[in-house]
């Protein structure tokens, strides 16, 4: 299992990426998108009038005392808004990841198929589940080259399956945006690194780079650490755990040098390390402070957060200190 | 209302207000719908109309025709040249097949840059209200 911070950025600039990637988009066919997700709010008269208002939509049937939901409004009940989305698996979250770091950072709805088999009604608390029916091969469309990703959602209340919603969007990578012009005229956005990607399972660990820490999980039967984190124990298979904050003393157990090929945002040679923290678990991050040709086996590092890009967490590297050079 | 009726086309303009507000009461906050600059760093000339939107006025055309005691079973839309600000949409739409009480209606809504969406309606309109329609 690699660690997030390792893992470099790619660009679909060749068709040979894409080819690579198919078969690692092909596996989530099949898996869930969202397991129990829960509307946020029930259907309610307000986002209904204001809906309606929008839209220009007189009918009387969504008003009044007797009032339904416009049926059109069948997903406006599972959006997840400003505050994200609940439910959404790990294995959506990891699909959505790899098309980003593909390039295809841009999303657009192109199909949206709603079946709606009892009317919504002020009151009704929508529940839905939904599962990735398709991700297609690379296609290449007016706004750039990308992947349709279809999900197909099933809504319920109170147990009572209430509607479908099959959606397909397209994940592109932009072929106009400034950043892939070749123009040279403008100032080029730089490229951004690959986000990490947070799940149920290792958004503990997020959560303290959030605060500058860096965790290690420890198994609440065994007491034995484990790093990265996994959501059981491999020594005991216990899943409770709690967290141990690294002191930061750390030495390289091994490394590599990046060269080749270049990823967007990184700038080879690098060196990558495998580091042994002090309370004995391994973690890869960068080696900062010393040449990439200096970096040596059980040289000792010491942690800190570095960040890379404004708006982003601060990320645990590890700087090394050369040794004094004789004579000097 | 017979296979091959005509609904009268409904012309929609595609104003900024229009797109950001349908954007917020669908809880979209995708900010190709919202924000110009960022919808243009994403390859976009200019924001956007959503397709929760789109699905909305789609729904509105068919029950705005057949009235309010029609009900909507089913809704396929799929989007093609976007509603951008400035634009206008026009819907048309034929009924494409009617079995019993219930119409499969084929929707075509044409902006100036070609297709925003196509798709279908099927609807259900209680025999009382069919005497207003056909």
């Amino acid at each position: 299992m690699s660690h997030p911070l390792s893992r470099p950025p790619s660009r679909p600039s060749s068709p040979s990426l894409y080819d690579q990637l198919g078969p690692l988009l092909a596996a989530f066919e099949g898996r869930p998108a969202v397991v129990g997700g829960a509307g946020k709010d029930p259907v309610n008269e307000p986002m209904i009038r204001h809906w309606c208002e929008v839209l220009g939509d007189t009918s009387a049937a969504y008003a009044g005392p007797d009032a339904v939901a416009p049926p059109a409004m069948l997903q406006v009940w599972t959006m997840g808004g400003l505050s994200g989305h609940q439910g959404r698996s790990a294995a959506y979250e990891e699909l959505l990841a790899l098309l980003d770091d593909a390039g295809c950072t841009s999303v657009v709805a192109t199909d949206c198929e709603q079946e709606y088999l009892r009317p919504l009604r002020p009151g009704d608390r929508v529940a839905f589940d939904s599962v990735v029916e398709s991700v297609s091969g690379p296609k290449t469309t007016k706004l750039g080259t990308g992947y349709f990703v279809t999900t197909r959602m099933d809504i319920r209340v109170d147990g009572e399956p209430v509607g479908t919603h099959r959606f397909r969007i397209l994940k592109y990578a932009p072929a106009h945006a400034p950043e892939t012009t070749s123009t040279g005229q403008k100032p080029q956005a730089a490229p951004t690194r690959p986000r990490p990607v947070v799940n149920r399972d290792n958004a503990g660990f997020w959560d303290g780079v959030d605060r500058q820490q860096l965790l290690i999980q420890r198994c609440a039967g065994c007491r034995v650490l484990r790093f990265p984190w996994l959501p059981g124990c491999n020594a005991c298979g216990s899943g409770d755990w709690d967290t141990v904050e690294a002191c930061g003393d750390g030495t390289v157990y091994s490394y590599v040098v990046l060269h080749h090929p270049p990823f967007p945002a990184f700038d080879p040679p690098y060196a990558v390390g495998l580091i042994e923290l002090a309370e004995g678990v391994r973690i890869i991050s960068n080696v900062v402070g010393v040449p990439y040709d200096k970096v040596r086996i059980g040289m000792p590092v010491r942690l800190e957060f570095v960040r890379y890009e404004e708006g982003r967490p601060a990320l645990p590297v590890f700087r090394g200190d050369l040794p004094a050079e004789v004579g000097a | 209302m017979r296979a091959g009726d005509e609904l009268p086309p409904m012309e929609i303009e595609i104003t900024r207000t229009l797109i950001v507000a349908g954007a917020i009461a669908s809880r979209d906050f995708q900010d190709v719908h919202h924000d110009a600059e960022l919808a243009r760093a994403k390859g976009s000339p200019d924001i956007f109309m959503n397709i929760l939107t789109t699905n909305g006025l789609v729904g509105r055309y068919i029950t705005d025709f057949f009235g309010p005691t029609a009900v909507l079973r089913a809704l396929a839309i799929r989007l093609g040249a976007p509603n951008y600000p400035g634009d206008t949409m026009v819907l048309t739409g034929s009924v494409e097949d009617v079995d019993g009480d219930t119409a499969v209606v084929r929707v075509l809504g044409a902006n100036g840059i070609g297709r925003h969406v196509s798709g279908t309606a099927t609807v259900r309109v209680p025999p009382s209200a069919l005497g207003g329609t056909s």
